[in-house]
């Protein structure tokens, strides 16, 4: 077993029992690490039961696994998962920095975490030594106390117990937010600043658990490879396409902010009204004045996309955030109306600071204004807030009472499509239809309607993580989320592999890491879609709130079939004729039947006959 | 004992603000030294005591050298060839005594063997400057080596160089939390 370090740490935050745990070598070939590996654990331990599964209860699970690839694939990440509080599916949630590293340096290729504990706790691992800690002085605190003041406390821990070795490195640290802690289930799991696993709402599963952080220093090497040679040399085959990308290099995503919009016309304007715009104070050129750090990026990572903004003056000062990428621009800005940098940049640190998605948040926003614009909701029911369309500070004011709960908070807390189930209802309006998002997850900054940008039709509707910009469906198949799944299991920076002769090494560099010879045949046919199927199993069987019929549920949102009425492709709309026929060509050629569950051929050709049986059910209310 | 830039020396100039926290330089250094990717056992570490703040932190090669002065057993020596301070790690006691006397407090005790690790300049072609230039970043540099005094300058500890850059970066008042 090659590229792992061979043990995974289970802590149950009930009982407070710490102990190390070995995956099978069979396991860990068919499922690799990270998503695959997460999506295994949480079918074998949950999936029997898995529609009573409260994703906020103590039951749920909470997994942080990184993958053989980590930490020699240019750019370590980490996969974060658990039954989410979104879809009450399976989401596989990355985030990139050297966390990952530090964990597999301590001999640990991940965190299962379990129950629930009674007070605020920590997690601090030094290599084999491991406590949990009390954190009740950091709860309630940001993300810029949480980190300063944890990062010290524990180089202070290390250099009192470990005495004479020299200066301590900073551990890597994951933590929650304010927003984390409320349950809020737009709240991300984070690193560094700005390093966020925001799909899913782990943030919220990390709250319920009343898990504050977890800090690792790991001082040993990363483990044995099969073949250290090629794999120094599959990664600058890597490395070497990632230092051609010039611009990607230069500008990071922080160009889409302007480009998306104008060239495409696939980014989100005040609430995918529009995804038309040409705002040029929104352009890359503006926001490069405001970066202290023009390349940021994590272990080994050849490309650094990051960049940091800082604002040092003005009504905005005290600002800290990465670029902010392309899609914290469209939610934190031209979603909600906002064509200013700054202020772009003020929301986003504030994402940041209380622990959100700026996706799925952002989302949330948008949905209130668009309420608000409508008439639907009031500056009453807001608070007396007056959330108008590009008005920054309004919106912060809306960020603090979801991220407190206090009032129309409490409703926006849980999410757009749970908030407009819930405004239906108080308002006794159907709001649903201004709900952008799919199978209970806002959907990334790339709209479909102009038919220019990269996903299509089925790519939000099939995909197994709902909404998620990062594993759509596509056909062919291999460019889509059977893709994805590689390298969310690897883990890997999808970013790393965007040129052709980069994707092309993954395969060497994953046989010259573990020494398994996996063929994109064997990946495609049958390893990725074995994560697929259990994805999908778990989506449909969803619960306790809410489940989806994919008669019903896979389809774009509703907004997407008005038409847009800017820009060069106004008038372009989804046209539902095509719907049916799309899906199932894309349930066929995965192994789903007509109604899109996996078929039972498909899933006892995998040896996943207690999938198939799970399923049984499901399939017989459809027919 | 001093180091005032022999013809030929070189010298790893660093500039904080740039670098971009990718850690390429410790892979390579680890590679290189231990045959492995450990980035505990590397040369040079980046700090980030604040993130954002990234500090690669090696050796200046001091002119006075005040490790190799402070050394209780002699295993500390400076190579002709490059100034670099040399470690035999057969002598080495691990004691700390170098670290104590490091104005920078650079060198640590490896993570499983008992010696003191300490930058070598690969020979005189340092392979973390490489992947630096190759990457573009710039944050180490090679410069040729003249004068004496002013390499000491640099022999900051990562508390203090964090505190200068997020000043600047950041403002001060963040800096006050690490």
């Amino acid at each position: 077993m090659r590229g792992y370090a061979g043990k995974i740490l289970e802590v149950d935050l009930s009982s407070k029992n710490i102990r190390e745990t070995r995956i099978s070598d069979e396991v860990l070939r068919q499922y690799i690490g990270g998503r695959g590996l997460a999506t295994k654990i949480l079918w074998d331990r949950l999936g029997g039961k898995w529609e009573e599964v409260n994703p906020l209860g103590p039951e749920n699970l909470l997994l942080a696994l990184t993958g053989p690839l980590t930490g020699f694939a240019p750019g370590g990440r980490i996969c974060i998962s658990g039954k989410s509080p979104q879809s009450n599916g399976i989401v596989g949630s990355t985030f990139g920095g050297e966390f990952p590293i530090d964990l597999k340096c301590a001999g640990y290729d991940g965190i299962i975490f379990s129950g629930a504990s009674e007070k605020p706790v920590y997690l601090l691992i030094k290599d084999s030594d491991v406590e949990l800690r009390d954190a009740s002085h950091i709860w309630g605190k940001g993300a810029r106390e949480t980190v300063l003041t944890l990062v010290r406390e524990a180089r202070r821990i290390f250099g009192e117990r470990y005495r004479g070795r020299g200066l301590w490195r900073e551990p890597s640290i994951m933590y929650i937010g304010p927003a984390g802690e409320k349950l809020c289930r737009t709240a991300a799991v984070t690193s560094k600043w700005a390093h966020a696993a925001g799909y899913g709402g782990y943030g919220a599963v990390m709250g319920s658990k009343n898990l504050k952080a977890v800090l690792v220093k790991g001082t040993g090497p990363l483990p044995e490879v099969y073949d250290l040679d090629k794999t120094v040399e599959y990664a600058d085959k890597i490395v070497k396409a990632n230092l051609n990308l010039d611009l990607f290099r230069r500008w990071g995503t922080a160009s889409g902010g302007y480009s998306v919009g104008a060239e495409l016309s696939s980014e989100p304007v005040m609430n995918w009204q529009e995804e038309w715009h040409n705002e040029e104070s929104f352009g890359v050129d503006k926001f490069e004045v405001f970066w202290v750090k023009r390349n940021w990026g994590d272990f080994g990572c050849a490309i650094t996309c990051l960049k940091i903004s800082a604002i040092n003056s003005g009504p905005f000062k005290g600002s800290i955030t990465d670029n902010p990428d392309y899609e914290n621009q469209a939610y934190l800005g031209t979603n909600i109306g906002v064509f200013q940098p700054d202020a772009n940049i003020y929301l986003t640190a504030l994402i940041d600071e209380l622990g959100f998605c700026g996706i799925q948040t952002g989302n949330v926003l948008s949905f209130a204004a668009e309420l608000y614009q409508r008439g639907i909701l009031t500056r009453e029911d807001l608070g007396g807030i007056d959330l108008k369309w590009g008005d920054a500070k309004a919106f912060a004011s809306l960020l603090r009472m979801i991220a407190e709960r206090k009032g129309i908070g409490d409703v926006l807390a849980e999410g757009t499509y749970r908030a407009a189930l819930k405004i239906n209802i108080i308002k006794g309006i159907d709001v649903t239809n201004y709900a952008v998002t799919v199978k209970g997850i806002a959907i990334g900054a790339h709209g479909i309607r102009s038919g220019k940008d990269y996903p299509h039709y089925i790519s939000y509707p099939c995909s197994v993580q709902g909404g998620d910009h990062t594993s759509v469906a596509q056909i062919p198949v291999e460019r889509g989320e059977l893709m994805t799944i590689l390298h969310d299991s690897g883990v890997l920076c999808t970013f790393t592999l965007f040129a052709p002769e980069a994707n092309e090494a993954l395969w060497g560099l994953l046989e010259a890491v573990t020494g398994w010879r996996i063929t994109p045949d064997e990946w495609f046919n049958n390893m990725a879609r074995r994560t697929l199927h259990i994805q999908r199993a778990a989506l449909l069987l969803g619960g306790p709130d809410l489940r989806w019929n994919p008669k019903i549920h896979d389809d774009v949102p509703q907004r997407w079939y008005e038409p847009l009425t800017k820009g060069p492709f106004s008038g372009k709309a989804v046209d539902k004729s095509k719907m049916r026929e799309y899906l199932r060509e894309y349930y066929k050629a995965v192994g789903w039947d007509d109604n899109g569950i996996p078929a039972s051929e498909e899933l006892k050709r995998l040896g996943l006959e207690d999938v198939d049986r799970r399923l049984k059910q499901i399939r017989e209310n459809l027919n | 004992m001093s180091n005032t830039g022999s013809p030929g020396l070189i010298w790893i100039y660093r500039n904080y603000q740039n670098c971009s926290g990718c850690r390429r330089c410790e892979i390579v250094c680890s590679l290189s030294h231990e045959g492995k990717i450990w980035p505990e056992a590397s040369r040079v570490r980046v700090f980030m005591l604040i993130p954002g703040i990234e500090v690669p932190h090696l050796c200046v090669q001091c002119h006075d050298y005040p490790c190799v002065e402070a050394c209780p057993v002699g295993a500390l020596s400076v190579s002709k060839e490059t100034g670099a301070v040399i470690v035999d790690r057969e002598k080495c006691i691990a004691c700390g005594r170098c670290i104590d006397a490091c104005p920078g407090k650079v060198p640590y005790i490896h993570p499983t063997d008992n010696y003191a690790v300490i930058c070598d300049l690969c020979g005189g072609d340092p392979k973390c400057v490489k992947v630096c230039s190759e990457g573009g970043w710039n944050a180490l540099q090679i410069v040729r080596r003249t004068g004496g005094y002013n390499f000491k300058l640099y022999a900051k500890t990562p508390e203090k160089i964090t505190r200068e850059i997020a000043e600047r970066f950041y403002g001060g008042e963040i800096a006050e939390g690490i």
